[in-house]
């Protein structure tokens, strides 16, 4: 009985997956996952012999309100930092519950015990990344990676006493290698995420998400449970691809994002003069509000690629406005999403949402490269690397090969940035000093709501 | 022991191709809310953490299965929640 609930409980959660195929059923998709997870939790609250209920309730109740609690009140811009908190759990839970299992005696044979000793390794670093990631995210600690001197022998020494202690657990069946490789496991997994920079996060949230996976599916062979088992397996493959597409998005191998040290995460700091005359000093075309808004009403196309400093200055709700002043002037206005735009996967199309954007209206890159040659105005907000003609053709530079967004083939690119300073990557963009692009310095929030004012004013035809 | 063992793996190897095979197929739009819909379907860790925790005497095995059931709740709670609010944002034109 219990086990058809469990199955049943399987095929919820893969179709809560499928759901997520097309916005039009993915409610439907999360609805699925939770009757799944009432399935499973009623089953198990059912299995003969479980009597604990008082205190499993305490703590279930105290853990949900919790969780209530933060998915109520975090903003979207926040979610980011929201997931890699919700990973951690996650590792911590998994860890928890292979010591509990140790203690318990669940460590007859051989097998038992890899199985208990890798779900507390896998666990013990998914807890420890997953905080360092949270705190990179929210800013608590810095971008900029942590390079410890001998940091990979540091790494390897790690793992070497993992091994180590796996050995010792194995034969012996003794708490304290367990918990020992929990401490190591732990600290290996915080110091490789502190060595990666501020813009491979993505990369990484998608990394700890597939760990968070795996450390479920060793708790449930651990305990041996299909169901764990195959959620777990669920929750692995889709943070694998999740990461296999992120990588793919920035070139890198998953290898060399790991291995950290790319990107100094901070821009560099100013010289003397306000940003727009360090930038006409460079011969850069610098533009005001009125201009852009003109080229803009003027064109039948624009396109608005919007990055991550579109979410840091909130500019997400103006650019709505803009949209929808553009659009009753005549204009067609779409939004071009690259793959890792943002500090998250997906995270632009959440915000667009946000702002109550029609997700019809938002293309993927492969979907509107094509168009740009024949769109008369691009309207870049607050990206900088995933536009950046480097790496198309300047094969030394650290993104060659990296897939972008092809705005420069626009009739005209309106650039709107702080400053010049390169982005978390650290590498400047030729883009800005091409004839056809024009920058308008100033916060993206600010900008765009003096382009919606300007668009106020001005007679309409 | 090999035997059951077997078992298990056979389940996990099949249930890693029908993960592949479905999520390959999420539209890179709702990549965020994946994100956080897996993270609260791996809060199923939670049926791990109740056995844990309610095996027997409360003893620190229990204990630490008592925590781990505290924060599997959070990740369940939040994470259909969190998933809900992004998926109501979506609209179509």
């Amino acid at each position: 009985m219990i086990q058809l609930a469990y199955l049943a409980a399987a095929v919820c959660f893969i179709l809560s997956l499928k759901g997520l195929s097309t916005p039009a059923t993915a409610k439907r998709g999360n609805l699925y996952g939770i009757v799944g997870m009432t399935l499973a939790v009623a089953a198990t609250l059912a299995a003969p012999g479980f009597t604990a209920y008082g205190r499993i309730a305490v703590a279930a109740l105290a853990g949900g309100a919790i969780g209530a609690l933060l998915a109520s009140r975090v903003p979207m811009t926040a979610m980011p930092e929201m997931v890699a908190l919700l990973h951690s759990f996650v590792g911590a839970a998994a860890t928890l519950v292979g010591l509990s299992a140790h203690h318990h005696g669940v460590h007859p044979d051989v097998i038992a015990r890899v199985e208990i000793f890798l779900g507390v390794v896998i666990g013990a670093p998914t807890l420890t990344g997953s905080l360092i990631a949270f705190a990179k995210l929210r800013g608590t600690i810095g971008g900029k990676p942590l390079l410890l001197p001998g940091r990979h022998a540091l790494n390897v020494a790690g793992l070497a006493a993992l091994l180590a202690l796996g050995a010792w657990y194995v034969a012996a069946a003794d708490g304290s290698p367990l918990w020992l490789a929990a401490l190591v496991a732990g600290l290996l997994g915080a110091h490789v995420i502190l060595a990666i920079g501020g813009a491979d996060m993505p990369v990484i949230v998608s990394v700890l998400n597939s760990a968070s996976g795996w450390a479920a599916a060793a708790t449930g062979f651990v305990l041996g449970n299909d169901l764990l088992i195959v959620t777990g397996a669920l929750v692995g493959a889709s943070g694998a691809i999740l990461s296999t597409i992120m990588s793919r998005g920035m070139n890198r191998s998953i290898g060399s994002v790991l291995v950290g040290g790319f990107g100094d995460g901070d821009s560099a700091v100013d010289g003397a003069g306000t940003p727009a005359a360090q930038a006409m000093a460079k011969g850069v075309n610098v533009g005001d509000v009125e201009t852009a808004v003109e080229l803009m009403r003027g064109a039948r196309n624009v396109v608005i690629v919007p990055g991550y400093g579109m979410a840091v200055a909130q500019a997400q709700h103006p650019t709505w406005q803009l949209v929808q002043r553009l659009e009753h002037e005549g204009v067609r206005v779409r939004f071009a999403i690259h793959p890792v735009a943002g500090r998250l996967p997906g995270h632009m199309n959440v915000l667009l949402a946000e702002a109550d954007v029609p997700y019809d209206q938002v293309f993927e890159m492969d979907e509107i490269n094509p168009d740009l040659p024949e769109t008369e105005v691009v309207l870049v907000l607050g990206a900088n690397d995933i536009v950046n003609p480097d790496a198309l053709d300047r094969p030394g530079s650290p993104i060659y090969g990296m897939p972008i967004l092809e705005v420069f083939r626009a009739g005209t690119v309106i650039v709107v940035k702080r400053s010049l300073n390169p982005g978390f990557s650290g590498i400047d963009n030729p883009l800005y000093y091409r004839d056809n692009t024009m920058m308008v310095f100033g916060d993206a929030r600010a900008v765009v709501e003096a382009m919606v004012k300007e668009l106020k004013g001005a007679p309409v035809g | 022991m090999m035997e059951g063992f077997l078992a298990h793996f056979t389940v996990f190897v099949l249930a890693c191709f029908v993960g592949w095979q479905v999520v390959w197929k999420v539209t890179p739009a709702l990549h965020t809310p994946l994100m956080s819909v897996t993270n609260a379907i791996s809060g199923i860790i939670l049926v791990g953490a109740m056995l844990a925790a309610g095996a027997g005497a409360l003893d620190l095995g229990g204990w630490l299965g008592l925590v781990a059931v505290f924060l599997a709740a959070i990740n369940v709670v939040g994470g259909f929640w969190v998933t809900h609010r992004m998926l109501k944002l979506f609209r179509r034109r």
